[in-house]
């Protein structure tokens, strides 16, 4: 229950699917959380629906493009204004592309670079200055098991994937000296949303090829990005944690 | 001697360093080679062409970060040598930029060049290799591609990322015989690091079990496996070239 009591969490593409799942698990174990979006009406629908349910003020919807500086400023700014302070980044904002090397314009190239790359990137630069007021933190960036194996097709997602892993082991070994911890969450498919978006037919044979033989509800991604952020985690830094259903152990 | 015999290449940042000492090894194998370079690449073609004996190297203009120019890279190996069997995606700069120290302007410099250069690469060369029946891409990553370090922030995204579009490729186009890999080199000694100061190179040496830094010619000799018919049934794999260092 009080597993992040005290801590002030920033949630990237918080307003449904895995982000939504991790602020509601991220506020009923005790945080304040702030959860960033495009999409404005879902982030405080979502934030509302969180405060009722807790019977206090612990989450708030914030306007975040990921891909621009000025929303990172003002999300964190946010987070010191309304809860005192920022422990926690999840950097969990992304799109799914599948289209292949060839038939992939720049455009979309340049789109999911931006949103899932550049966006991760610019989450820690603004969220670490925060961090380090505290003594601390915990940044938990959303890859994927195609940051870890290739697929046919999703070229760019792939890219950006493989970048965020890297990324983050990067940033584990920069800032460790800082007491701030940087660990990555490689999810295989989820039920959420973003995942509606890729064909049924391009899904179901990666489902089918786990072990588990099943797609992921969004609160098991949220529980070990729970374990990431808590203190439980206080010795795992610049580590990938699979949430696959065995996929990429066969 | 003719371990690429009647193939033809494209060497991105072919002009001077790893890209220049790949495509000296491949023209020595028989390999019909194009050299792509943001500098000029005209006295790296001339020097291998008087040493073969043949015009085996011709050079073009290529910023990889530019459609056009890859387009026009790629049509010079069909008009100069016949078609595109092998593309070496070898171009690249270093920075050891650290995460909050990196500029918005610095950041996508680095990812435009490093990553983005090597999906284009791939996009534009993949035509002519179908054309031919096959052909082998070979992605030069880093170690930085594999594990972190305090700094280069934007580099580490870049090399990871050109590892994980390698193995998508890979994946995507193993049933039109093209196969596609990636190089992950360590420290080795060319102009593209000289911004490291030699003390630090020093003591990173001193982690190397081989207690050494490696050459260009290290590289090339694993990019030229890698780029012949040796390696038929090898595709979406990565190759360190780091003397060790990633296996302490």
């Amino acid at each position: 229950m009080d597993r992040l009591k005290g801590k002030v969490a920033l949630i990237s593409g918080g307003a449904r699917g895995q982000g939504a799942a991790e602020g509601r698990l991220f506020a009923a174990e005790g945080a304040k959380v702030v959860l960033g979006d495009v999409l404005d009406a879902e982030a405080a629908r979502t934030a509302e629906e969180i405060n009722a349910r807790t019977g206090a003020r612990v989450a708030l919807g914030v306007h975040l493009d990921v891909t621009r500086a000025a929303d990172w400023r003002a999300a964190v700014e946010s987070c010191t204004r309304e809860f005192g302070g920022l422990d926690i980044l999840v950097n969990n904002a992304g799109i799914a592309d599948v289209r292949g090397v060839e038939e992939t314009s720049e455009e979309q190239w340049d789109s999911v670079i931006n949103i899932n790359q550049k966006g991760v990137w610019l989450g820690m630069k603004f969220a670490i200055p925060a961090m380090r007021k505290r003594g601390g933190g915990s940044i938990v960036n959303i890859s994927s098991i195609y940051g870890i194996i290739g697929s046919p097709g999703s070229a760019a997602y792939h890219a950006s994937k493989g970048a965020v892993r890297l990324l983050t082991k990067a940033a584990a070994a920069q800032y460790a000296a800082d007491k701030i911890r940087v660990n990555s969450v490689h999810p295989g498919v989820i039920l959420t949303p973003m995942t509606d978006t890729a064909p049924r037919e391009q899904l179901q044979p990666v489902i089918d090829k786990a072990p588990m033989k099943r797609a992921a509800q969004p609160e098991e991604v949220g529980w070990c990005v729970v374990f990431l952020a808590s203190d439980e985690a206080s010795f795992v830094t610049g580590a990938e944690l699979v949430v696959d259903g065995g996929y990429t152990a066969v | 001697m003719d371990r690429l015999k009647d193939k033809v290449a494209l060497i991105s940042g072919g002009a001077r360093g790893q890209g220049a000492a790949e495509a000296r090894l491949f023209a020595s194998e028989g390999a019909r080679v194009v050299i792509g370079d943001v500098l000029d690449a005209d006295a790296a073609a001339k020097e291998i062409n008087s040493k073969v004996g043949v015009r085996a190297v011709a050079a073009v203009h290529l910023d990889v970060t530019r459609a056009a120019d890859w387009r026009a890279a790629v049509d010079a190996c069909r008009r100069e040598f016949g078609g595109l069997d092998i593309l070496v995606n070898n171009a690249g700069v270093f920075n050891t930029t650290g995460l909050e120290e990196t500029s918005e302007e610095l950041w996508d410099t680095i990812v435009n060049i490093n990553q983005k250069g090597v999906w284009l690469g791939m996009k534009f060369a993949i035509p002519a290799m179908r054309e031919r029946g096959g052909g082998s891409i070979i992605n030069i990553s880093s170690v930085a591609g594999l594990t972190g370090s305090a700094g280069s922030t934007a580099y580490h995204g870049t090399k990871g990322a050109v590892r994980l579009l390698t193995k998508a490729a890979a994946v995507q186009y193993g049933p039109e015989k093209i196969r596609v890999n990636s190089v992950h080199p360590g420290i080795i000694a060319t102009q593209m690091i000289d911004i490291i100061p030699k003390e630090q190179r020093q003591r990173f040496t001193a982690f190397v079990p081989l207690r050494r830094e490696g050459t260009a010619e290290d590289v090339a000799k694993v990019v030229l496996f890698l780029a012949s018919d040796d390696a038929s049934y090898v595709t979406g794999a990565e190759f360190v070239v780091d003397g060790g260092l990633t296996a302490t």
